[in-house]
C-alpha cells in the first residue's frame, strides 16, 4: 500500500539537511511502529520517497513524501502515530492512501509555493508590489544557472507563475519546481534585486515553502491546473 | 520555542549547524529555573564524535532522571564556529537549554583520550571561564574531569576543581546533595571542595602538593588539610545488572561515528594484556544479566528507531552468555530489519556463523589481535592468543568464504627485538599461505586474499605493568615501521599483504601526556596558547608548534619517556587506588621480563587487589589472596558533611 505523508518543517529543524531528514524519518517510522515495507538484501532499507528536497534554512508547511506499508489501522491513527514521536519542528499534517497507480511523489512535482519574509530587524522592502509587477512584466528573464559540470541559460519568466506582494510586506511566488526547469526563490530574489538595484543580503529573508503542487492539466492542455500533492489521493 | 544561542545567520554559513541546535528525539528538556542543579555534560571533541560515546549517555539519563538536576550536553565547537564565537564573544552554551554554561552548577569533562587536552582548555576559554582551577570564583561552575584518563590526572590537574575517579554511577547524587547543602548553609567553593575532597572516588587537586627530587622524580607528595585523604581509591559499581542504564539514548539528526544502540554486556576483562591500561583499570569483570540485555536491547530499538545494534565490552567473547545473546539478537533484529554490528571475537566455529549471518562474507573482513609478531612477544605482553589458533581460525574463515583478513600489530613493545619485528611479515604470510591452502583455485573469488596489517606504537600507560617500561624515540618508532615494511616486502605473498602504519609524532606527545607529572601542564596551556587544537585531527595536529613549547616551558620529553623507571619510583597517580595493586603490576613486570605468562581470571586468580570490591568474578576470598591489605578508608562525611 502506498501512503503519502505531508508535513511542516519550521523553527531549529530548518537546519537539517534534506539526507538527515530522511534519516529522522526512517527512525520516526520505526518509533511508532508502522509495518512499513524494506527492500531485499543485506541490509535492507525502508522504501521512501520525497517529493522536493527543502534547503537547509527554508521552512515549509508543504513537504511530502511517500512510503510503502504491508498494513495500517486508518491513515488518522498513522497520523497520530507518527505525532506522538515527532520533535519540535516537524508535524505531519496528513496522511493519505494513494490509488496504486499513483506516480511517485518526485515524479508528480511540477510547482511549489514560497513566502519570502524579511528577518526581523531587516527593513522591509519599498513600494514592494509595484517593482514586483514591473519585474515579472517584462518579457523574458534570463538567468545564468552555473553547476560544476555545466553552465546553462534559463528564461526565469516561463517558469514563475505568480509573483506578488502581500499584505505584511512579503513576497508570495508560485514557480516551476519539476525536474525539468526548477527555479529556486533565491534565483528569483537574485534577479529581482539587479532589476529594481536593490541590495539583499543572502540570507536576509526566511523562505517558507508553502505548498508543492502536481499539475492535473490534461497532458496537451497548454494551461496548468496545480493541485496540492495530497489532493490526488 | 527556544531562542537559540546562535543567530540564524551564524548557524547559515557555519558546517553543520545541526551540532549546535540540540531538539534531538529523546534529548531532555526541562524548567532550568526549576532545578536546583545544572549540569553541562562536555565531550571535549566534535559532536559527530561525543555523541558517539556511550558514557555520556549514561551519565545524562541517570542525572536527568533526578527532578532537581538538568544535565544538558556540550561538545567541541569545530574551528569555523570557535573563530565566531571568540569574535563576538559568544559564551559557550548547553544544547538543551541553550544557555551559557558559566551559568551552571557544573561543567563535567570526560576525558577519553589524552589528544584531547588542548580541546579542554578550548572549552574553558570559550565558555569564558578561566583557565586554571584556583582562578576560579564563587559563582562560577564547578569543573570536574572524569574517564580513562582521570587515571593520570597530574598533566591537567591545573584546569579542575575535581576529579571524579572511576564509575560515575555511584557518587554524583551524593555530590549534588553536599553541594546544595552548602549552598543551603551559606558554604563558599572553597567550602563545597574541602567536603567533596571526602567524598570517596573524589579528587581535589588543589588540595594536594607534589615535591621533586633533584632528577626530576617526584619525593612525595603533600596533602593541605589533614581530614581529607591521602589515596583516592576508584568507584566501582558492585552489580552492573541493577545499574542505571540510558534506554532512551538522544538520537542525533546528523550521522555520528556511531549511529546505533549500544549494549554494553560487561565491564572490565579478565585477559590481563600487559600493555592494556582499560584491562587493569576496569577490574574486576562484572557481567550484566543476559535477560536484562535482551530487554533494554528491545526496549532501545523502540526508543530510538535505529537501524542497528552493537555490543560494547573489552573482549566480547569472555562474555558467558554471548552465544545466548547474540541468538536472541539475530532473530528480533532479523524481524525488525535491524542491522548487528558484531565486536571482534575470537574466530572460531561459532562466531564465524554468527558473523555468516549477520554480514555478507564477501564484504566484510575477519580481526585478529595478535599484537607482536612472534611467540615470544606474545609472551612478554600476556597475550594469550597463538600462531596456531590464528592459523587455525584464518583456514576455517576461508573455507566459509571469506577472503580478508585484518591483523593488528603494536612496535616498540619491551624486549622487542628484530626478530621481532620479522615476525609480523611472517605471520601475515603464513595467513596468506593458508588461503592459498585451503581454497582450491576454482573456488577463489577473484583469486586473491587480502591481508592488511596494521601497527600502532605502544604507548606505555600508568597502571599497566608497562608503567615502568622505556617508551621508544620518535627515530625508533620510524625505524621500526621502516623494518616491518621491509620484512612483510621479503615475504612470499607479500602482494597480498598490505601494511599501514601511524604517525610517529602523536604517539611521542601522548607518551608524555599518559606518564606526564603538573610539570607538564604549563606545556599544554603554552600550546594551546599558541594555537593547538583538535589535535587528535591530524589535518589540526601541529608538532613544530608543541616541540617549541617543550623548548619554552624546559620540559623534557624523553624525562617522560624513554626514560626506564626503577621499581621503587613514585609515579605521579601513584596517590589513585584503581584497585589493582603496585605489587602485583610489578610482578607482572618482572613475569614479562622472564617472558612468562600468567593465566586469566578465569582460569585462576592473580591477586591483583580488584578482590577488594568484593564484587564481578573475583573469588570470594580475593581481597586476601594476594596479601592485600584493606585500605584504611579515610573518616566519611555523611549526609550534611562538614
Amino acid at each position: 500500500m502506498k501512503i503519502r505523508i505531508k508535513f511542516a518543517k519550521y523553527g531549529t529543524m530548518k537546519y537539517i539537511g534534506h539526507l538527515d531528514m530522511m534519516r529522522f524519518f526512517q527512525k520516526a517510522i520505526r518509533r511508532a511502529g508502522i509495518d512499513v515495507k524494506y527492500s531485499e538484501g543485506f541490509s535492507p532499507h525502508q522504501i521512501m520517497s520525497f517529493a522536493a528536497p527543502l534547503g537547509v534554512g527554508i521552512e515549509s508547511t508543504g513537504e511530502y513524501m511517500d512510503i510503502e506499508v504491508l498494513s495500517m489501522t486508518s491513515a488518522e491513527a498513522m497520523k497520530q502515530a507518527l505525532n506522538q514521536v515527532m520533535v519540535e519542528g516537524v508535524e505531519i499534517l496528513s496522511v493519505s492512501v494513494l490509488p496504486d497507480n499513483a506516480q511517485n511523489a518526485m515524479a508528480s512535482v511540477s510547482a511549489a509555493s514560497y513566502r519570502l519574509k524579511m528577518k526581523e530587524g531587516r527593513f522591509p522592502i519599498e513600494d514592494l508590489q509595484h517593482k514586483l509587477q514591473d519585474f515579472y512584466a517584462q518579457e523574458t528573464i534570463p538567468y545564468t544557472k552555473e553547476t560544476k559540470k555545466s553552465v546553462v541559460e534559463l528564461d526565469l519568466k516561463q517558469g514563475i507563475y505568480e509573483l506578488t506582494a502581500e499584505q505584511d510586506g512579503s513576497v508570495y511566488m508560485l514557480v516551476n519546481a519539476s525536474s525539468s526547469g526548477s527555479i529556486k526563490p533565491v534565483m528569483v530574489m537574485e534577479k529581482f534585486c539587479q532589476f529594481t538595484g536593490m541590495t539583499i543580503p543572502e540570507g536576509a529573508c526566511q523562505i517558507t515553502r508553502l505548498e508543492t503542487y502536481t499539475d492535473s492539466a490534461a497532458s496537451d492542455d497548454r494551461t496548468h491546473r496545480f493541485t496540492p500533492l495530497d489532493a490526488v489521493c | 520555542m527556544r531562542k537559540l544561542a546562535l543567530s540564524d545567520d551564524i548557524l547559515l554559513q557555519i558546517e553543520k549547524p545541526a551540532r549546535y541546535i540540540g531538539n534531538e528525539v529523546n534529548s531532555v528538556m526541562k524548567d532550568g529555573a526549576k532545578t536546583a542543579v545544572r549540569f553541562a555534560m562536555c565531550f571535549p571533541d566534535v559532536y559527530e564524535i561525543g555523541m558517539s560515546h556511550l558514557g555520556i549517555q549514561i551519565i545524562y539519563s541517570m542525572l536527568n532522571s533526578w527532578d532537581d538536576v538538568w544535565c544538558e550536553r556540550v561538545y567541541s565547537p569545530w574551528v569555523d564556529l570557535d573563530r565566531i564565537m571568540r569574535k563576538n564573544h559568544i559564551p559557550l552554551f548547553g544544547l538543551e537549554s541553550q544557555q551559557p554554561v558559566k551559568d551552571m552548577d557544573f561543567l563535567g569533562i570526560t576525558l577519553q583520550y589524552e589528544m584531547c587536552y588542548t580541546n579542554i582548555l578550548q572549552i574553558l576559554d570559550l565558555a569564558q571561564l578561566p583557565l586554571l582551577a584556583v582562578d576560579r570564583g564563587e559563582n562560577m561552575p564547578v569543573v570536574i574531569g572524569g574517564g580513562p584518563c582521570t587515571y593520570n590526572p597530574e598533566p591537567i590537574a591545573a584546569f579542575f576543581d575535581l576529579f571524579y575517579i572511576g564509575e560515575a554511577e555511584t557518587q554524583y547524587r551524593r555530590l549534588f546533595d553536599w553541594y546544595l547543602a552548602n549552598k543551603r548553609a551559606g558554604g563558599t567553593r572553597q567550602d563545597f571542595l574541602r567536603g567533596a575532597a571526602r567524598i570517596p572516588g573524589i579528587y581535589v587537586p588543589q588540595f594536594y602538593e607534589e615535591t621533586y627530587q633533584e632528577d626530576g622524580t617526584i619525593r612525595g607528595r603533600r596533602k593541605l588539610y589533614d581530614n581529607i585523604p591521602d589515596t583516592v581509591r576508584k568507584e566501582v559499581v558492585t552489580d552492573v545488572s541493577d545499574a542505571h542504564y540510558p534506554l532512551k539514548p538522544v538520537v542525533p539528526f546528523i550521522k555520528v561515528t556511531q549511529d546505533r544502540v549500544v549494549l554494553e554486556i560487561q565491564r572490565g576483562c579478565i585477559r590481563g594484556c600487559r600493555f592494556c591500561q582499560a584491562g587493569q583499570i576496569y577490574r574486576p569483570v562484572r557481567e550484566r544479566h543476559v535477560d536484562k540485555l535482551k530487554n533494554y536491547a528491545v526496549e532501545m530499538l523502540k526508543n530510538t528507531g535505529h537501524e542497528e545494534i552493537s555490543l560494547s565490552s573489552l573482549s566480547s567473547s569472555d562474555y558467558s552468555c554471548l552465544n545466548e545473546l547474540l541468538d536472541f539478537l539475530i532473530e528480533d533484529c532479523d524481524r525488525k530489519h535491524i542491522n548487528i554490528s558484531l565486536p571482534s571475537l575470537r574466530i572460531d566455529a561459532f562466531s564465524l556463523d554468527v558473523m555468516s549471518k549477520v554480514q555478507d562474507v564477501k564484504k566484510s573482513s575477519l580481526t585478529f589481535a595478535p599484537e607482536a609478531g612472534s611467540q615470544r612477544l606474545r609472551d612478554v605482553i600476556n597475550k594469550g592468543l597463538t600462531e596456531e589458533v590464528i592459523l587455525n581460525g584464518a583456514a576455517l574463515a576461508f573455507e566459509g568464504g571469506w577472503t580478508r583478513v585484518k591483523l593488528y600489530f603494536m612496535l616498540g613493545l619491551p624486549t622487542e627485538t628484530e626478530e621481532d619485528i620479522r615476525g609480523i611479515g611472517e605471520l601475515s604470510n603464513k595467513i596468506a599461505a593458508t588461503f592459498f591452502e585451503t581454497v582450491p583455485k576454482e573456488k577463489r573469488i577473484n583469486g586473491k586474499v587480502q591481508i592488511v596489517a596494521s601497527t600502532s606504537f605502544f604507548i606505555p600507560k600508568p597502571f599497566t605493568p608497562f608503567q615502568w617500561a622505556p617508551m621508544c624515540t620518535k627515530e625508533e618508532f620510524l625505524e621500526k615501521a621502516y623494518h616491518t615494511k621491509k620484512g612483510i616486502m621479503e615475504q612470499l605473498n607479500q602482494k597480498s599483504i598490505k601494511y599501514n602504519w601511524h604517525e610517529a609524532d602523536v604517539s611521542v606527545l601522548e607518551g608524555v601526556f599518559a606518564r606526564g607529572d603538573r610539570r607538564v601542564s604549563q606545556v599544554i596551556l603554552e600550546a594551546y596558547k599558541r594555537g593547538c587544537l583538535f589535535d587528535s585531527w591530524s589535518e589540526y595536529f601541529h608538532n613544530d608548534v608543541w616541540m617549541e613549547c617543550f623548548d619554552a616551558c624546559g620540559v623534557d620529553i624523553g624525562f617522560y619517556t624513554t626514560r626506564e623507571r626503577a621499581d621503587d619510583e613514585i609515579f605521579p597517580w601513584d596517590f589513585i587506588d584503581c584497585g589493582v595493586s603496585r605489587q602485583f603490576l610489578l610482578r607482572e613486570w618482572n613475569r614479562a621480563k622472564e617472558q612468562t605468562v600468567s593465566p586469566n581470571c578465569k582460569v585462576q586468580c592473580q591477586g591483583c587487589g580488584a578482590g577488594r570490591f568484593r564484587c564481578g568474578i573475583c573469588p570470594t576470598d580475593a581481597a586476601r589472596n594476594g596479601g592485600m591489605e584493606e585500605h584504611a578508608a579515610a573518616s566519611l562525611p555523611e549526609g550534611g558533611l562538614l
